[in-house]
């Protein structure tokens, strides 16, 4: 009975959301206000319908109900309790009806925070998320609904794939879904200003907060997704350019762009239509990204959805609403940036287009890289694969640049600057990250040139932010707003990713070996001693469970267990690495096959300073948060109504 | 009015177009299949080594005597990822023999991916040049080939089994193949 209650909630909230999308746009267009009036409580209705069916799903599942086909396919009687809750978005539905509530959980919160904005501009903002919500909610209810019986019932569930029985994907889907969607806030306000045909630097401001913080979620989303794929994939990897983690990389990137875009209009009314494209795509991406992945495109172009309509479905929806909003925009696009203030060759203005440029252009390069296999196929040009050298060398040349900038922007004026100013700051600062560097290249035993590149960038944006905020301290009366402080704080981690993602580059290293219980093997300043397997009976798996003692500089460190687990379900085997953290370095350890005569096979790593690229992502993604909090995007004049 | 604004969405319905024709030929799985001129004919003859020991080879005529399924994959092929707890659980009933036909792969990379996954297949065929694969009529992974015992072609399917695939369309035709005998 419930499962059928799910699906009505279901249907329900998908009128909802057309009554959302239609009637506060419409009375927008005609000045209705009991009509725009509407959009608020309609948003309100939305999260609890949506909520309401996200519960029911998963009661299902902490239930066992295999009667629900989805529920089946993806959860198992032997599934631990915790992993029932995560295993509702395991899989497409369930991911695509997360997706849905996180979108009406943003729905409402712009709906709760809004109340400085004039009246027409909430409608159009909320009747835009409406018009997201309603397709999102008819290609769930029409193509993947996740209600769906199975009868007879089966006895037995398929299980949970248990590369996701992890406690990393518990969070990582939903705080993609947070960064994905609440691109929904910027986009829905950049359609609101092109049928109002004006941009308000007020809200303008009013959005800002919204972009940082779906900017942070989706960092953290990508970090936490790349941790997770380091620890549990037992290759020691941290990227791997696929074209899911590409999906993903695309709007952040854009997001990206769109922070920077959006502080120089507010501030100085410049780009505004630039920032309003950004916002469009941005939003565009991760919808692109979510179908692309949900639909399988990516993962084979010998299926684009398993099917035929799912594709079909998902190409119309993307017509309507990137093709739609492109055509408003070129309908409607400011021509002339009539509040924009001038500005000269060596202003703030021209170094956050220079950002905007190369963020753009990486982002293409990453489209166009994902994409290609699927052009080629369609050209019939053969099966092709983009592998991870043209985006490492692609994305290397676009953002050694921008690294380059990174400390100039911040202490450069708005409007005019002459570049000897920031520059006579910074010198001392640039003298000594190259000192740093070439002491780096002579001291490291292998990979000089990325260990130099990695200590040089470093120390160039990390001194050179540190140097804006003694300036800003240092100043009469100096003191540092919170966007400011988020600035400096996202700046300092991109100088923190540097260091992880360059080091362990360079000086990673790893040995792969057949190894007896009490073999000891040694890498770098670490030595492995395999101290055997022993058989281990986990909730709803069996596993070879490894015992190495790491000692570190030949003292004894950690004991590391690594396992290989089958589980019972689906027969599958996974490797759990044992990993040693370290803030300087890990020691990673995972154990291959039986070799017969109690022999193993063991893959040891030695992976130097590789926290460092998620400490970074997070303080990346705590720098947006902090300035999404800063005083000043609240302060709002009313309007007088 | 400038031009410029209409660019973003000229690239839009670019990539559209790539997404229709994405879908388009989603509708037809077996497109870009081989004109089914293999099926209920003799197997090509092939002498592979294999994987796990490449000293030792394996001809068509050492798997003749009862059917066989013939699995091909690649480590670098997601796809084969996704069909392989499939493979694993049908390879389980043992209803059939299953056999790797590892593609265009480099050995070691292979190996560690049957580590990481678990190895579904009773042998593990290695053609790295990917020359025999031209006789199958081979060019993408996953490809299936069900073969009987004479060693005819009798059932082929491109792109990842699934459980409904093996349930509707294999177990017949193997059912078929053993009435026949």
């Amino acid at each position: 009975m419930l499962p059928e209650l799910g699906q009505i909630t279901l249907i329900l909230a998908f009128l909802v959301a057309a009554l959302q999308a239609l009637l506060p746009l419409l009375g927008a267009q005609r000045g209705i206000a009991p009509l725009m009036a509407i959009a608020r409580p309609a948003a309100y209705m939305q999260l609890l319908l949506v909520a309401l069916a996200f519960a029911i799903l998963t009661h299902a599942f902490v239930v066992s109900d295999f009667s629900v086909q989805y529920v089946a396919e993806n959860s198992n009687s032997l599934l631990p309790v915790l992993y029932r809750y995560t295993a509702v978005w395991g899989a497409h539905e369930g991911s695509l009806l997360l997706w849905a509530l996180v979108l009406a959980l943003w729905t409402a919160a712009v709906a709760r925070f809004s109340s400085a904005l004039p009246q027409p501009v909430v409608a159009r903002v909320l009747g835009v998320m409406g018009i997201v919500a309603t397709g999102f909610l008819a290609f769930l209810i029409f193509t993947s609904n996740p209600f769906a019986r199975l009868l007879p019932a089966a006895g037995e569930g398929r299980d949970l794939n248990p590369l996701l029985q992890d406690p990393g994907l518990i969070l990582h889907p939903p705080m993609l879904y947070a960064g994905y969607v609440g691109f929904a806030v910027p986009f829905a306000f950049a359609i609101a200003a092109l049928l109002e045909r004006r941009i308000d630097a007020q809200w303008l401001r009013w959005t800002r907060p919204w972009t940082n913080a779906a900017w942070a979620f989706l960092t953290l989303g990508i970090a936490i997704g790349s941790w997770w794929a380091y620890y549990e994939l037992g290759w020691g990897g941290w990227w791997f350019w696929d074209p899911v983690e590409n999906a993903s990389f695309m709007p952040w990137l854009a997001g990206a762009a769109l922070l920077h875009s959006q502080a120089v209009t507010e501030k100085r009314g410049s780009f505004g239509g630039w920032t309003l494209l950004l916002a469009i795509t941005a939003f565009s991406l991760s919808l692109l990204g979510t179908f692309l992945v949900r639909s399988g495109v990516l993962t084979s172009v010998h299926a684009f959805a398993a099917d035929p309509g799912r594709g079909l479905f998902v190409l119309i929806f993307l017509g309507i609403v990137i093709g739609g909003s492109l055509l408003l925009y070129a309908l409607r696009a400011p021509d002339t940036e009539s509040n924009a203030k001038p500005f000269t060759a060596g202003s703030r203005e021209t170094l956050l287009l220079i950002n905007n440029l190369l963020l753009t252009c990486a982002c293409a390069m990453v489209l166009l890289g994902t994409l290609y296999p699927l052009l080629a196929d369609a050209l019939e040009l053969g099966k092709i694969s983009v592998g991870p050298p043209y985006f490492a060398i692609m994305f290397t040349v676009l953002m050694a640049p921008l690294v380059a900038l990174v400390p100039l922007g911040p202490l450069t004026r708005w409007q005019r600057e002459t570049m000897s100013t920031p520059l006579r700051m910074l010198l001392p600062w640039a003298a000594l990250a190259l000192l740093l560097g070439i002491a780096a290249f002579f001291l490291a035993p292998q990979g000089q040139w990325k260990v130099a590149a990695g200590v040089l960038g470093a120390a160039w944006v990390g001194f050179g932010t540190l140097r804006f905020v003694w300036s800003r301290l240092r100043a009469p009366g100096g003191r540092m707003t919170r966007e400011m402080l988020g600035m400096s704080m996202a700046h300092v981690g991109i100088a923190v990713f540097l260091i992880g993602a360059l080091l362990v580059e360079g000086l990673n290293l790893q040995r792969e070996l057949a190894v007896k219980a009490g073999d000891t093997v040694t890498l770098g300043a670490y030595s492995f001693r395999f101290d055997g397997i022993r058989s281990v009976q986990g909730p709803n798996y069996v596993s070879d469970y490894g015992t190495v003692q790491v000692l570190h500089n030949d003292r004894f460190d950690v004991e590391l267990h690594p396992e290989k687990r089958r589980y019972r379900a689906g027969g599958q085997v996974m490797t759990e690495s044992g990993i040693a953290r370290g803030v300087f370095g890990d020691a990673y350890v995972a154990i291959g096959e039986s070799l017969g005569n109690n022999t193993w096979a063991l893959r040891v790593h030695v992976k130097p300073f590789v926290r460092w690229i998620w400490a970074g992502a997070l303080l990346m993604a705590l720098g947006a948060g902090i300035t999404a909090t800063d005083k000043r995007f609240r302060s709002i004049r009313k309007e007088p109504a | 009015m400038k031009a410029s604004r209409w660019l973003p969405l000229a690239a839009f319905a670019v990539l559209a177009v790539l997404l229709a024709a994405g879908v388009w030929m989603s509708r037809n799985p077996d497109r870009d299949a081989l004109p089914s001129a293999l099926l209920n004919k003799p197997a090509p003859a092939f002498r592979l080594p294999v994987l796990h020991d490449p000293s030792y080879q394996v001809s068509l005529a050492d798997l003749k005597g009862n059917p066989f399924l013939l699995n091909v994959w690649g480590s670098w092929c997601v796809e084969c990822r996704v069909e392989h707890p499939v493979l694993t659980r049908f390879a389980e009933t043992k209803r059939l023999r299953v056999v790797g036909y590892n593609w265009k792969d480099e050995p070691a990379d292979a190996l560690r991916w049957l580590e990481q996954f678990g190895n579904p297949y009773m042998v593990v065929l290695s053609d790295v040049e990917g020359r025999t694969a031209l006789n199958w009529g081979i060019y993408g992974a996953p490809e299936t080939f069900l073969v009987d015992a004479h060693g005819i072609i009798r059932w082929k399917h491109v792109g990842p089994l699934t459980d409904a695939i093996i349930q509707q369309q294999l177990l017949p035709q193997l059912r078929r193949i053993e009435a026949a005998r």
